[in-house]
Formats: structure tokens, sequence, C-alpha cells
């Protein structure tokens, strides 16, 4: 099929950026979407054009890397990550609009490269369970019912793509903060920590520029592991408790 | 002791002329004596570090996977002073994330007769007895205590009815020892393994140096004393400097090109140091994956793999008769259907090794009976059939089980696997080789150490199924933080200015490569070379070598190595981002290192593992050792980039295990 690809072009993250328009012949069905952006990598350094810079390492739609909107949705079309659409979502003659993550909290460090670093100074804040190497107890000394241990599973498959806050029309990050505090709470051995958890990480998203939750639900509808709305109410329920607690 | 296996063979030196003998290489810290005392012996032996001191102790990892970021984590948590490097943009996204089976411990929760001795043999056995005996014994040791680490950080392995851990068995193994979380066990590792390196970030013992790119080693005065890392978004050259320096840095298997590896895995880290002075161990010892998605066609960048469990139920099988090929498989009736690992095979049918699948898919494919798609003139696949599954167990449980492999097979190929049996063939997973290290996991070069997959210690010429996650776990929790202390006793050392000729010499060879690669202005992609390369090394290096093949490969790949330099185009400039940049210096080692892999293959005349030789095979087609020539480790020297390679030897002793001709029939 033949497309018209619209790509936010940006040098680095202080020159302004524009939308650039390219023509690309004879892209087949079965390739995933990154793999026509490689094709289209490598007309642009055959006519001399420097390739566009798109994040990707796994493509097998684990490791987060990938995220980019297409034409103004989140990984694209399908419920998935960009690396697992495939060309077979398009039809010949379309054109296609390519933009890096949206958000304040995730500036652009070049074309569509975007620098989500603040989620990880989320986890820093609380996104574990403190225990040493060496210290552990004997695993089945705590049991875990069988069905908390399926949906803390369910809702630790987030992998941290940013989808969730690139949908959002307030830029929230609700939904990857409440995938984590409902994994760590659903388990005895995040329980200790459980309310200073909660309030340092929501501390720490406010001060990242993240923006709050008003319930629209288009993270999760976006979100490549379906990540449910609920772990939203959690994470709300979680902190009135920390408040309530003296937190 | 006495070999028992293999007719003995002829001395042959087929790689004669490629390199060049050197003396024997020896492990000298592994303590002898009874192999189950031999670990904490060691930790006895190696020397404390006192907790005042260890602040003042800087250490240098490179590589945030399992084994980097739990090395870190507890590194940091002793107290030492850590800087943690990685390319990505941030540590949760190394590629042990991908990883889909489970991790094995020998806990015989299952009370299946399983137990340390049992995993250590297995894992011994099924690396075709080309590993160490007692560093697999240290894995099967501290396996049980990594399952505790992981639960108490809350990572949400599969649970019983009774909230108790659950367990599988996998290919090639007879008792249940892997724990999973679903069809996702590495992601869930990996987050625990990052969370506790979070941890230790906001604590102030871990720097972290994401989206950087170690591209040199120092060795100063006969130590590794840092890393020459670029900043890969300011393209800024920085020099790090420590007291010692861990490489976690993973494999190498996207020298191939097409691998299950992800897109930015790489061997520089390793192939720097391999310059510097660290060997280069069984280079040649890449374990094929028998379950991945076929290659569809030209632009493909990656392969997938499907999980090995998928071989519980699945059925594999290809026509009996080449015309059947380009029928919808539904419409060949049973008996014109080959399960040819059920006949071949019979008592582990469809449950065989990697190994002998991959290589048995290989050979009904090279008869003319793969199908799907013809790539370049060959169907290359075989059919994964869960029609008999599904009548037995009902779709319902099949999806139970299998249910995301099932839709990420739909999503990448378009079809559907509950109605049309599913098409697969091997692609390459995981490499055994790597930088050599003692039993304290240390390097020839003083001072710098490897863990995980990037060194060459625990799986021999194969990999058993849930053992690498494994084997990044021990490293990286239980066995680099005991043995790096009793180098680091000897610390701090004397400080080494930025000006010391050692590091002026390594960011100054990091500055003209780069200088090069933007000045060449060539006609030909990074990637085109990249391709080239990979379709050198699986033709001639893949599932089967042979002598003529891998001095043809040789001289293929020394004459794209001299276009390489000459050829390349990478646009862009070095003080920024530049994607093209990043890619050239990886492919330029990883040419380097397919030349030593042929010239490893080469000399290794037998067929272990991962490593079949064409020339060493059993009357009817399987590998066939030779103990009495090659139970060695070959441990390569760079001599220079126009001197041949030297051949370093450690002998493989065997004292708890005897060695024996694996077979599976």
């Amino acid at each position: 099929m033949n497309l018209t690809l619209k790509i936010w072009r940006q040098p680095d993250a202080v020159t302004a950026g524009a939308i650039h328009t390219y023509q690309l012949a004879d892209v087949s069905p079965d390739m995933s979407f990154l793999e026509m952006l490689d094709v289209l990598n490598e007309q642009l350094n055959e006519q001399g054009e420097e390739p566009v810079a798109f994040e990707h390492d796994c493509r097998e739609g684990i490791c987060g890397s990938c995220g980019l909107m297409i034409n103004g949705e989140a990984h694209g079309p399908e419920v998935t990550t960009t690396c697992q659409l495939h060309m077979r979502s398009f039809s010949d003659g379309d054109t296609i609009t390519i933009e890096p993550w949206r958000s304040d909290a995730f500036p652009v460090v070049k074309d569509l490269v975007v620098d989500r670093s603040a989620f990880d100074r989320i986890i820093q804040q609380g996104g574990y369970v403190s225990v040493n190497t060496g210290a552990a107890p004997e695993a089945h000394s705590v049991p875990v019912p069988k069905d908390d241990a399926d949906r803390a599973f369910n809702v630790a498959t987030c992998i941290g793509c940013g989808a969730c806050v690139a949908a959002c029309p307030n830029g929230s990050a609700s939904l990857f903060m409440g995938a984590k505090i409902t994994h760590l709470g659903l388990l005895p051995q995040g329980q200790p920590e459980r309310d200073s958890r909660v309030v340092n990480m929501v501390a720490q998203h406010d001060a990242e520029g993240f923006g709050g939750c008003t319930n629209i639900g288009a993270c999760t509808a976006s979100c490549p592991k379906e990540i449910p709305l609920d772990v939203i109410s959690q994470l709300n329920k979680d902190l009135r408790t920390a408040i309530r607690h003296g937190h | 002791m006495k070999v028992t296996t293999g007719p003995s063979s002829e001395s042959f030196d087929d790689a004669a002329g490629y390199y060049t003998p050197g003396e024997p290489l020896v492990d000298t810290k592994a303590p002898t004596g009874p192999i189950s005392e031999r670990w904490s012996t060691r930790q006895f032996e190696a020397r404390l570090v006192n907790p005042a001191n260890r602040r003042k102790l800087d250490v240098i990892i490179v590589g945030t996977g399992l084994a980097g970021a739990s090395a870190a984590a507890t590194m940091g948590e002793a107290g030492y002073n850590v800087k943690s490097f990685c390319y990505q943009d941030s540590p949760r996204r190394a590629h042990s994330i991908a990883a889909q089976g489970g991790i094995n411990a020998a806990k015989n929760y299952k009370e299946d007769g399983d137990s340390v001795h049992r995993l250590f043999y297995d894992t011994v056995k099924g690396g075709d007895y080309r590993s160490r005996e007692s560093n697999v014994y240290r894995l099967a040791e501290v396996s049980a205590s990594i399952i505790d680490q992981c639960v108490a950080q809350g990572v949400p392995f599969a649970r019983e009815y009774g909230g108790l851990l659950d367990n599988r068995s996998f290919g090639g193994v007879q008792v249940s020892r892997t724990f999973y979380a679903r069809g996702q066990t590495g992601q869930q590792l990996l987050i625990g393994a990052y969370q506790a390196l979070e941890r230790q970030i906001a604590a102030g013992t871990v720097s972290m140096y994401s989206r950087h790119e170690m591209l040199e080693l120092i060795v100063a005065d006969g130590k590794a004393r840092g890393i020459i890392a670029r900043d890969m978004v300011t393209g800024e050259i920085e020099t790090h400097l420590a007291d010692v320096v861990v490489l976690a840095s993973g494999g190498y298997g996207n020298v191939f090109y097409l691998s299950t590896n992800a897109m930015g895995s790489n061997v520089t880290a390793a192939w720097r140091a391999h310059r510097k002075g660290a060997y280069m161990a069984n280079p040649c010892y890449t374990q094929i994956h028998p379950t991945c998605i076929p290659v569809s066609g030209s632009h493909q960048s990656k392969l997938t793999l499907m999980s090995e469990s998928l071989r519980n139920d699945g059925r594999i099988w290809v026509p009996k008769n080449q015309a059947d090929c380009e029928k919808d498989p539904r419409e060949i009736p049973e008996e014109d259907r080959d399960y040819y690992l059920e006949r071949i095979y019979p008592s582990f049918g469809n449950l065989v090794p990697r190994d002998i699948a991959s290589r048995a898919a290989k050979n009904v494919c090279d008869e003319g009976r793969g199908v799907g798609p013809e790539v370049e003139g060959v169907r290359r696949g075989v059919y994964l059939d869960f029609a008999e599954a599904t009548e037995r167990l009902g779709k319902d449980a099949v999806a139970a089980k299998y249910g995301n492999l099932f839709d990420m097979y739909a999503r990448i190929t378009g079809e559907d696997p509950y109605s049309v049996p599913m098409r697969i063939y091997p692609a390459v997973h995981y490499v055994m080789g790597g930088l050599w290290v003692d039993y304290d996991l240390q390097s020839t070069i003083p001072g710098l150490f490897v863990t995980g997959e990037a060194n060459f210690s625990d799986h021999g010429a194969n990999r058993l199924g849930a053992s690498a996650l494994m084997q990044g776990l021990a490293d990286g929790y239980f066995v680099l933080p005991h043995t790096i202390r009793d180098y680091l006793a000897d610390g701090p050392f004397e400080p080494i200015a930025e000006d010391h000729p050692a590091v002026v010499e390594a960011r100054e060879s990091v500055r003209s490569r780069i200088d090069h690669f933007l000045s060449v202005n060539g006609t030909r992609s990074v990637d085109s070379y990249h391709r080239e390369l990979g379709n050198i090394m699986w033709e001639y290096c893949g599932m089967e070598r042979s002598e003529d093949g891998l001095k043809k490969a040789i001289d293929l790949i020394r004459t794209l190595k001299d276009d390489f330099y000459r050829n390349v185009k990478v646009l862009g400039a070095a003080e920024t981002m530049n994607q093209s940049l990043e890619k050239a210096g990886r492919v330029a080692d990883f040419i380097e290192l397919g030349e030593l892999m042929c010239i490893d293959a080469l000399n290794r005349r037998e067929s272990c593992g991962g490593h079949f030789r064409a020339e060493s095979q059993t009357e009817d087609g399987e590998a066939l050792r030779h103990d009495d020539q090659y139970a060695y480790v070959a441990a390569w020297e760079w001599a220079g980039a126009d001197a041949a390679p030297i051949l370093h030897k450690e002998d493989l002793v065997y004292t708890a295990i005897e060695m024996k001709q694996r077979s599976y029939k």
C-alpha cells in the first residue's frame, strides 16, 4: 500500500518542531508500524535526510519503550503497543499523522522521543517493598490468597509506556500510579508502607506536573495492558485512609 | 576421569592458521573439596569490607537487567557508592523484561524428587557437559533464596488456592520446579529488581545514568578503573572512574540481525572490554529457540518468541508429502501428516530440549516440507497444532492456559490459531558464550566483573528453559556481592586523574570512532550492513556449521568489515541524539565478534548443545560430542585488529558428575 505520513520533527528539546510530510510506497500489511518507520528511515537515509528518531526496543509489546500518537490516538487505532500494531490496520492511500506523546511532564527529547523519567521518580517515592537482599523470609511463610495474587499480577502488568498520560485530557498519571499502589496494596508484603507509599507517590506525581484525575477514562481505554480504571479508585481510597491515619 | 562418551575422534585442527595457541587457563578461585561446600568455603574466605569503608568505594555497573539491577540494588544496600548505567530511557526496560516462561528453583515444593543436586545435574546435562560444575552447583544452591527474595519484594508469582506458590515443568525436565507469573515472569522479576534499584536511587546509594552507552573500558595500571560513556541525548563523551567495574550488559544474539533480542541489545560493552584484555569464552554457543513466529518477509526487524510451554499441549507436524505444503492444513488428513518429533523421539516427543527440537524443524524444512510463505525460495515453518488439545480439553481450557500467546500470534500473523494451526520456526534467542570469568565472576582483567548473560559461565553449550532468569538474579543478588568484596578489600585504589594516559587514550578512541562514522559519508546504511552480517551468520554459523561454510563466512565477514569502514553512511551530528550513530558503533563490534564466533565454531569440531558441526554426528543425525578432544572452555584473547586471536583452553574437570551422552529417544 501507499501512504502519506505526516510526522512531527523536532531537532531537540529547545528548538521548535513542525510536521513534515513524506510519501511511502510498497508498505506490506504484515509489517509492524515500527517496521514501516524503519523502511521510511532507510528511504530518508538514502535521500540524505536524517532518519526520524523514535523509541522502540523489544518489539514484543512488553518493554514499554515505543509510544506514538497515531492519528491522535495513543498507540493508534488498536488496543496494543505501537510495536504490535500492524499495517493491516490501515488502508492503501491513507494519510497517517504521527506525533510524540502529549504531556508537559513528558518533554520532547527529539522528533518522536519523549522524556518519561518522571515515572521513575514517582516509583522512587515508594513504589517498592523495603526489603534488603538476603533478609527475606521463606517464601511459603506468607501465603497469599490466589484471587489477590491474580489481581495483583493483572495490575502489575503495567509497562510504564505512558499512553495513559498521553491520552488523558488532564495529562494525569493516575492510572500508572494506581496500578502500582494496587499491586503492592493487595499483597501482605506491601502493607507496612502502604500509607506512606500513596502519600509520597501522589506528592511526586503532582510535583512533576501531571494533572489531576477527573474520571474521564481515556487512560484505561488506551492502555495496551488494559489496566482497569478502578485502580484509580483504590488509589484515592488509600490516600484518604492514609490521611485519616495522620500522614 | 575416564570419559565415557563418543568414539575417540582423530585430532583435527580445522581452525589452524586462524588463531594462535596460547597458554592454558585455570580458574583459580573455585575451592576444592566436596561440591556442596565450595560456595560456603569461598564466601568465608572472601575478605570483608567494613561498613564505614564501603561508602569510600566506587562501583560502576553497566546494564540494568536482572543481573545488573539486582547487583546495583544489593551493592547499594550494602553501602557502596554505585553508579548504574543503561542505554534505555529507564532501567525498567532492560530486555530481561521480555522473558516469558519462568524461573527455576530447587524448592522441592511439589515433593517430586527435586533437590539442589538434581537441579545441578539437569543443568550440567542440559548444557551438554560444557559448563563448570562448581559454578552450576552454586547456581542451584542459591536458587531457593531467589524465590524468597522476589516474593518478599511483592513479585506476584502464580499461586494455588491454598495461597502457596504454584510450579510447572519445562522442556527437558521431569520435575516441577519452575516458578512463573503467567507468561510474563521476566517482566515481574525485572520490575522487582527495578523497584529495589529505584529505592536505592532515592536513598542516594545508587546514581542512575539512563540513556548512557558505555563505549570504552578504562584499564589503568592493569586494573579496570572506569568507563567512557556517551550521553545519548547530548552526545557528551563522559569519563566515569571507579574502583571496580561490573558488566551486566546482556547477550549478543543480535549479531544475527534477526533474533528474539531487543533491538538495542548489543555486544559493545563486552567487546570493548575484550579488546582491552578480557577473554571472550565459547562465543560460538548460540541457543536457537524452537518456537518463534516465522519470518514473513524481507522487511522483518525481529522475531517473536512463543513460550515453550506451548509444547506441553501443541503437536508439531509437517506434511509427509511436499505437494501438500501449500494446502490448507485442516484439509490434510491424519495419515498424510508427519508428527516428526513424536516419531523420532517417542519418549520425550514434542518436549525434547530446545537444540533438538530446533534442528529437527530445520531438517524437515530443508527437505522441502516446510509450510507458510516462501521467503527466499524456502518455506520455513512447521505447524504447532492445538486441534487435538482443543478436543481433549475444550477451547476454554486451552484459552485459559495459552490465551495471551494465541492473541499475540493472531496480532502478528493475522491468523486465528484457534481454528488454523500456528506456524513456528526456530530463531536465535540466547547466547551461552560471553566474557570469561573465574568462580568470583571476575574477568581476566583485574577489577572487571561480568554477570548474567554477558558472562559465559553457567549454561555450557545449551541453556535449559527458565534458567536464564535464575542465573541473572543469582549473580546479582547472591554471588557477585560476596565475591566482589574480596577484590574491594584491597581498595580504595589510588585515585587516577582524568588526564591519566589510559583515560585519555580511552576517550580519544571513542572520539575518533565517532568522528570516523560521521565522516565516511558512503552509500550504504548501517542497517543494511547489519542485515548482511546477520545473513552470513545465520547461513554459516547458525543451526548447523561446517568447516567449508565457516571458512567462507570468515572471508565474507572480512570483506564486509572492510566495506563497512569505507562505505557506511551515517547522517546527523555527534552532539545530539543520533540513533544511526549508536547503531554504527554496535554493528562495527558485531562484525568483529561475528568473525571470532566463526573461528571458535571452526575450532570446535564436535557437536554439543547449541553448536552442531555437520562433521560430527551419529549415523542417525544426532549431535556427537567428543569429550576426549573438546571438554574445554575456549577463551579467546584479542591480539590486535590485524592479528589472529589467541586461544586459551580451560579444561573442564568433573568430580561430582559423570559425563554421559545425552539421549532423549
